[in-house]
């Protein structure tokens, strides 16, 4: 099965593309609109600052593609600021427009706790979904990250408290995406990972 | 808040091996760092470290190759350093697998390097990495392997980091590393109970319940160790049991 990673320079693209081939999936690393539109499915990695990975989108004439297969249906994976990308907004760079898959703005994380969010933690799961088939409660995931999304009763299917509750999961059909890394979170991680290949093929 | 307390094995690497020594004297080879790394995945390690002592020009297409090597076989974060001086040199270390980029005396050289860092790549990615020494009242920050005074005071310079755009500090005591009689406990809950951003402790391991202290008194959001899981004195996995046992928080993976 053919997965396209969309690729525009962010740090994290080489290990969840081996997370992934590890699993048994093909991989192709993408950055045009062709290659996305032939995709099967759609990974959106990110780490960093969001203004990073938005302005990369629009460089490339990559978001009307992006916005136009998530709204198909396309199986899609965003991971950290491919999740925050789905908003309309990111406090981290109030000037740019967001993907707006999902109403709402990303804002930071309160400063009562330690900020970066860095370490492994655990998920307040909210409804069952496909993408969390085998995982629990009690599963630790690696988070790296300042700014978040509100938990909402549509698409959140996980939350994680730290320092106020945001969203960990999301999961509406086959869109999905996750705040934190699963190419980084071990075994719980894989087994995400592998829950989304099974929605793919 | 349900965040973990994190267990950070560190590989010091000469060129494509594993050495150790206390105070980089009397080197020795302690393995392959591929191989020790898989093994740390395997026993629960929550990231790993792998810093090149050496550091020089010469080695570094051998150290990149050695962080290439180790990032195939994590499934954890992964953090290098050792030589980084600019933003290329960092670029090449996260472009061989690691997800962030630990700078020292660098940094004291020209502290632009953090902000430098830290915009390209996010917080996130840089850890600032302070080797600290008691001096009457204070802790002085050493530099160049611990061995030159930086004439800063640790508090001060960590704060400074952290307002640059340091995500993380790596926080090494100098009077407690190689000693094995535990944590600096005084020095990292000073500076962990003043800056904004989690701190790793370095320096001084050897048993179970100096990780307990280090975590309790110590504020640590994370401790670091090398040779005693590196000569199997402590598996991370009994280690992780025992914080349990003491109500602390840890990833125990089955």
């Amino acid at each position: 099965m053919n997965v396209a990673i969309i690729d525009y320079g962010a740090g994290n693209v080489p290990s969840v593309e081996r997370a992934l081939q590890k699993l048994g999936a093909t991989t192709e690393r993408v950055n045009t609109t062709e290659k996305l539109k032939a995709a099967k499915a759609i990974v959106l990695p990110g780490v960093g600052h969001y203004a990073a990975l938005i302005r990369a989108l629009d460089e490339r004439g990559l978001r009307e593609p992006l916005v136009e297969a998530l709204l198909r249906g396309k199986p899609f994976l965003g991971i950290c600021l491919g999740l925050q990308a789905l908003y309309q907004s990111s406090e981290e760079a109030p000037e740019l427009a967001g993907l707006g898959i999902f109403p709402g703005r990303v804002c930071a994380l309160p400063s009562n706790v330690k900020l970066p969010h860095m370490g492994w933690n655990r998920l307040k799961v909210q409804r069952r979904s496909a993408l969390l088939e085998g995982l629990s409660n009690e599963d630790y995931f690696y988070f790296a990250h300042s700014f978040a999304a509100q938990a909402a009763d549509g698409e959140t299917a996980a939350a994680c408290d730290y320092g106020a509750e945001f969203a960990a999961v999301l999961c509406v059909d086959k869109l999905c995406a996750v705040q934190f890394h699963p190419e980084k979170s071990g075994s719980a991680g894989a087994k995400l990972l592998g829950n989304f290949l099974r929605m793919v093929a | 808040m349900t965040l973990a307390r994190r267990i950070i094995p560190c590989l010091d690497v000469d060129g494509a091996r594993v050495v150790k020594g206390v105070n980089f004297v009397g080197l020795r080879d302690a393995g392959d760092p591929a191989e020790l790394a898989a093994r740390y995945d395997e026993e629960g390690a929550d990231e790993l470290v792998v810093l090149d002592i050496a550091a020089s020009r010469d080695q570094r297409p051998t150290f990149l190759e050695t962080i290439r090597r180790v990032a195939e076989q994590l499934a954890i974060p992964l953090t290098a350093g050792g030589g980084i001086r600019t933003l290329e040199d960092a670029r090449a270390v996260v472009q061989a697998g690691a997800d962030k980029v630990t700078i020292n005396t660098s940094a004291v050289e020209r502290p632009e390097l953090i902000s430098e860092l830290s915009r390209e790549f996010g917080a996130q990615a840089v850890v600032l990495a302070i080797d600290s020494k008691r001096e009457g009242a204070h802790w002085d920050v050493r530099v160049r392997g611990g061995r030159d005074s930086a004439k800063l005071d640790t508090l001060e310079w960590a704060k400074r980091g952290v307002e640059a755009g340091a995500g993380e500090l790596l926080l090494t005591s100098m009077d407690k590393d190689g000693t094995q009689s535990g944590f600096d406990v005084p020095l990292t809950a000073a500076i962990s109970s003043e800056v904004s951003v989690p701190v790793i402790a370095s320096g001084g391991a050897k048993l179970p319940e100096h990780f307990a202290e280090i975590f309790g008194a110590g504020k640590a959001d994370a401790a670091l160790a090398a040779s005693i899981f590196h000569d199997s004195i402590q598996s991370i996995r009994e280690l992780k049991k025992f914080l349990q046992n003491q109500n602390i928080q840890v990833r125990l993976s089955c």
